[in-house]
């Protein structure tokens, strides 16, 4: 049993997620008010160099053929060890493809409290979660004696999370991998689109609000008319009305335009945390609650389709 | 081939939430349920398997309002067996949840079980793993792609920035969907009505709702935004003129 704050390290190819250097800082908040340090954990296959920027106490390295890429059976084993050993206060996890598969797994294998969806902890150590697509916060005592907690960014800076001096690495045996009932394939590259959205200076940005595939048609025609790119949600992108290389989001593209132009997206946190670098986000949505407002610097609380075609217009007008 | 799908009912985000007068819980009197976005892509990845390669479709949710309406909705869609979970789901964890599926699934003898990746009132990890765990399956989620063959599943990991993995997971397994190969297809009303006449729903009782494992809620509460939009309000012509104002100000026209 310690008061350590442990944070689970996702790494893909030799890159440390962004939101793992967030889940460092938040760490840190978490560990002076529990009076412990900050453990980064980093499961891996001679990759003990990627922890030389981690502002941690110290860093856990777990190395073994069967870690160098993620698959959830194998990092289960080796954290089910690990934690059940050392009793940290909690262990942070991304809410992401790597934390998600892992931590609800080990609450119920070592009957450990789970808390998920936290995007920040107040100075007296409880959990702040954001649900119900970033409309609700959802506040609580951290569960003991070990919580469990999955993050979702927004709350720290992730450049908190790093520091020039390299913390101490320590080896941590790596229980028995056998019977892993998970094995990655391969690796698929994503689709290249004829943009990079990542690039564009002026995009706009449809949501589920457009309604149906032909209505794709009324944002193209602004694009062209201001010279910007059209670019999608996640359910706009799922239902095939548009290529996944326009994909925004957690699971798609993170941009940076100088206009980010949305229309009929609700704003939700997954959303939300690829386009924060925009220079000016203009939304319109009819809902005057939706959380895209919070993030945008301009609103219209408004219809697309009353707006989009007069807008177009004007827009030719006006060049 | 049996594919179980589980299906979680979620709040409409539609409608306006309101915090209960406790203060530590969503007012879910008037909610109105729908199928949780993640699970409706379950379903459709389970229809398919079943297409492509045979087998049944067993759809289980738990009893809340529009639990009917998911099941039959499903069965429009070629799912072959509708089970309903009795008990009081309103405010239940997913801890508790899977429990209580798992009791339901260990009978069902399934090959694959497909669930949404997440839902947005999750805040005890997600019913996927935790069910998984119970029924000590493996477990990988954000799926985008699935086939079956020979006692091992061939999916489709999903990562940031449309990075792809795929991986093979031995059956039977739990997999967390993140979105089916194709839409969920629509059905017509009248399929469903049609459905509600030929297929009937086959009502359990949970056993016990255990909701260990699952954090307290001390407060709920709306985020205060640390800023809002500056909304620009008229007609839709006077909108028009001021955004190309806007737009001229900023620097692109
Ligand atoms: C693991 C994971 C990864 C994800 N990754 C991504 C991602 O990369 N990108 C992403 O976008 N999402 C992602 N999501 C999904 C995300 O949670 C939301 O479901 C999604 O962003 C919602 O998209 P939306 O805003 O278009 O739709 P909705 O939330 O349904 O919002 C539609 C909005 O349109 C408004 N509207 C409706 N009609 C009109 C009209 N006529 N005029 C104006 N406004 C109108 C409504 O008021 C509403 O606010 C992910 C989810 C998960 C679980």
């Amino acid at each position: 049993m310690s008061q350590d704050i442990y944070v689970l390290i996702e790494h893909l190819r030799g890159q440390v997620a962004e939101l793992s250097y967030t889940m460092l800082a938040a760490g840190r908040e978490l560990a002076q008010g529990a009076g412990g340090n900050v453990v980064a954990v980093l499961l891996g296959h001679n990759a003990k160099e990627l922890g030389k920027d981690f502002a941690a106490d110290k860093v856990l390295y777990l190395d073994h053929a069967l870690l160098a890429d993620f698959t959830s059976d194998a990092y289960q084993k080796a954290l089910a060890d690990l934690i059940g050993k050392d009793q940290p206060r909690a262990v942070l996890f991304g809410n992401s493809s790597i934390g998600a598969d892992v931590a609800s797994v080990l609450s119920m294998r070592l009957d450990l409290p789970l808390v998920s969806s936290c995007r920040s902890f107040t100075q007296d150590g409880k959990f702040v979660s954001q649900i119900c697509g970033g409309k609700i916060m959802a506040e609580g005592e951290l569960p003991g004696p070990t919580a469990l907690v999955t993050m979702v960014p927004g709350g720290y800076q992730p450049d908190q999370g790093r520091s020039a001096a390299a913390p101490s690495i320590t080896e941590a045996p790596v229980p028995a991998l056998e019977a892993l009932r998970v094995a990655l394939s391969k690796y698929i590259e994503p689709e290249t689109g004829d943009v990079d959205i990542s690039k564009e200076p002026l995009l706009i940005a449809v949501g589920r609000g457009i309604q149906n595939k032909d209505n794709i048609e009324l944002a193209e025609n602004l694009a062209q008319a201001i010279g910007g790119v059209v670019c999608g949600s996640r359910p706009v992108i799922d239902q095939g009305w548009l290529a996944t290389s326009r994909l925004v989001g957690k699971s798609g593209k993170h941009v940076k335009p100088k206009i980010y132009f949305a229309m009929g997206i609700s704003g939700a946190p997954e959303h939300a945390e690829a386009i924060m670098q925009s220079d000016t986000i203009i939304a319109i949505n009819t809902d005057p609650k939706a959380p895209i407002f919070d993030v945008a610097k301009y609103g219209v609380e408004g219809d697309i389709f009353d707006l989009v075609e007069v807008l177009t217009e004007k827009v030719q007008q006006a060049k | 081939m049996n594919i179980i799908v589980l299906a979680k009912l979620v709040p409409d985000l539609v409608e306006e939430l309101t915090i209960d007068p406790g203060g530590a819980a969503l007012d879910l009197t008037f909610a109105r349920w729908i199928i949780n976005e993640f699970d409706d892509h379950a379903i459709e990845q389970g229809i398919l398997l079943k297409e492509r390669g045979g087998g049944t479709v067993t759809v289980l949710v738990p009893d809340l309002d529009g639990a009917d309406d998911v099941l039959f909705t499903a069965a429009a869609k070629g799912a072959d067996r509708l089970i309903k979970l009795g008990g009081d789901f309103n405010g239940v964890n997913n801890h508790a949840l899977a429990r209580a599926f798992a009791a339901v699934v260990k009978e069902l003898q399934a090959d694959l079980i497909l669930t949404g990746v997440q839902a947005h009132d999750d805040l005890d990890g997600s019913a996927g793993p935790l069910l998984a765990e119970c029924l000590q399956m493996p477990y990988v989620g954000y799926v985008s792609g699935v086939s079956i063959n020979d006692g091992k599943s061939l999916l489709r990991k999903e990562y940031p920035g449309g990075l792809l993995a795929e991986m093979e997971v031995t059956t039977p397994a739990v997999l967390g969907i993140q979105a089916a190969e194709q839409p969920p297809r629509y059905v017509a009303v009248s399929k469903v009505r049609q459905a509600m006449k030929t297929s009937s729903i086959e009502e359990q009782d949970a056993s016990s709702l255990d909701p260990c494992g699952g954090p307290t809620v001390g407060r709920m509460f709306q985020p205060e935004a640390a800023a809002h939009a500056t909304m620009i309000a008229g007609s839709p012509d006077e909108v028009a003129d001021k955004l190309v104002d806007l737009f001229k100000e900023l620097g692109v026209l």
